[in-house]
């Protein structure tokens, strides 16, 4: 009698039905279909830009449809210098954005103010919203950018998304800390 | 460059020359500055008001200088003409919006940034900062890295825990890149990496740090 060794799907043993986890799936959909909130606010955006022309072509990885209305779109790419004054902008429209969402910080300036060490710029913005991914560079290459946003699928992927579909997702700290 | 300065000032008697490294530059008394913009535009085809900015003398008075630059449309070429303004700590000057409506935003830039209240504005507000910025970023006593502000939207700073403006880590800085050399020596640098906020400097330059660089002793 042989043992049968194949773990994966055999339609001989389950027919059509699929045996998974919730959160396997959930994820599985959501980090195949980020929708990106393009928060364009200094040199960086034109990167971005690159990284969503045919050249670099981030619809490989599902991210192509960017939305500039925060009601459509659940990741916010932070690219380019925030300033205190458009500050509060970037958190409401952060906060306009419908769970789940994730923040990447692009650039130096976003992640920490980059070579703007002055009175009118904002230190690095995850002081007012809580970032995932921080990507160095100043601009990052579009490969940056992408290998960024691979990151975030990684994170997705493990995110315990049933937990927070039943109980709400927990709104996250901001990563800053003094 | 000269002959067009001396021109000027011996048809303005009011009008003194200008040292300049590029542009014809006079200066002129506050209270025919309008006069003679006006007639500039008019009659000699300086149609275009292409900047006005100033000047902050720090210890000097008067301490604050208007700056406009205007450029001659069919001859090319610019002009740049040098005002004092009434007053050291609330300067006021004379506006030009009447004469050119592209001044409106100058004038106000140059308001937000070194508090010169500019007479005759039409709507004279803060334009880069906001309008709750207490101070005025451009004078020399304004330090780079800022000063502690509350910002202005209360639900903003709630929901952040408590944002505000903090000083700037300056890490040794401004920083500058160089001009010359291959690009990778040409990338922003720190002008003093012997100090950073945590390490600081010699004690050469305990106490002299408020004031603004250029007026601090150098260090051998
Ligand atoms: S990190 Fe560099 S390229 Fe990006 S916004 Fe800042 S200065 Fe511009």
């Amino acid at each position: 009698m042989s043992i049968s060794k194949e773990y994966g799907y055999n339609s001989k043993v389950e027919g059509e039905v699929i045996v998974s986890r919730a959160d396997a799936v959930i994820n599985w959909v959501r980090r195949h279909s980020v929708w990106p909130m393009p928060m364009g606010l200094a040199c960086c955006a034109i990167e971005l830009m690159g990284v969503g022309g045919s050249r670099f072509d981030i619809s490989r990885f599902g991210m192509e449809v960017m939305r500039f209305s925060p009601r459509q779109s659940d990741c916010m790419i932070v690219a380019g210098t925030v300033t205190y004054k458009m500050a509060e902008v970037v958190r409401r429209i952060y906060d306009q954005m419908a769970e789940p969402k994730w923040v990447v910080a692009m650039g130096a300036c976003a992640s920490t103010g980059g070579m703007y060490r002055s009175y009118a710029v904002l230190q690095g913005v995850d002081r007012i919203v809580p970032v995932d991914v921080y990507i160095s560079g100043c601009p990052p290459r579009p490969e940056a950018l992408l290998d960024g946003m691979m990151k975030l699928q990684e994170k997705i992927k493990n995110e315990h998304s049933t937990r927070s579909l039943m109980r709400g997702r927990e709104s996250r700290e901001l990563s800053y800390k003094d | 460059m000269q002959e067009l300065s001396k021109q000027l000032t011996e048809r303005f008697p009011f009008l003194s020359a200008r040292p300049s490294a590029d542009h014809p530059a006079v200066n002129c008394p506050q209270d025919n500055v309008l006069e003679l913009l006006r007639t500039l535009r008019d009659e000699d085809g300086y149609q275009m008001l292409m900047d006005v900015t100033a000047i902050d003398h720090y210890e000097a008075s008067p301490r604050f200088e208007v700056v406009y630059h205007l450029f001659h449309l069919e001859r090319g070429g610019y002009l740049r003409i040098a005002t004092p303004c009434e007053g050291d700590s609330n300067p006021i000057c004379q506006s030009v919006t009447e004469l050119w409506p592209a001044a409106d935003w100058h004038e106000r830039e140059t308001y937000d940034m070194f508090g010169i209240s500019f007479r005759g504005h039409p709507d004279l507000r803060r334009i880069l900062m906001w309008d709750e910025y207490p101070f005025y970023p451009l004078r020399k006593e304004f330090p780079l890295a800022g000063e502690e502000v509350e910002l202005p939207a209360p639900d903003f700073v709630e929901q952040t825990g408590g944002v505000r403006v903090e000083k700037a880590p300056m890490m040794g800085g401004p920083f500058h890149s160089g001009q010359k050399g291959p690009m990778s020596a040409r990338e922003p640098r720190a002008d003093d990496e012997s100090w950073t906020e945590v390490k600081k400097r010699g004690s050469d330059l305990e106490g002299e740090d408020d004031k603004p660089r250029e007026f601090r002793p150098t260090r051998t």
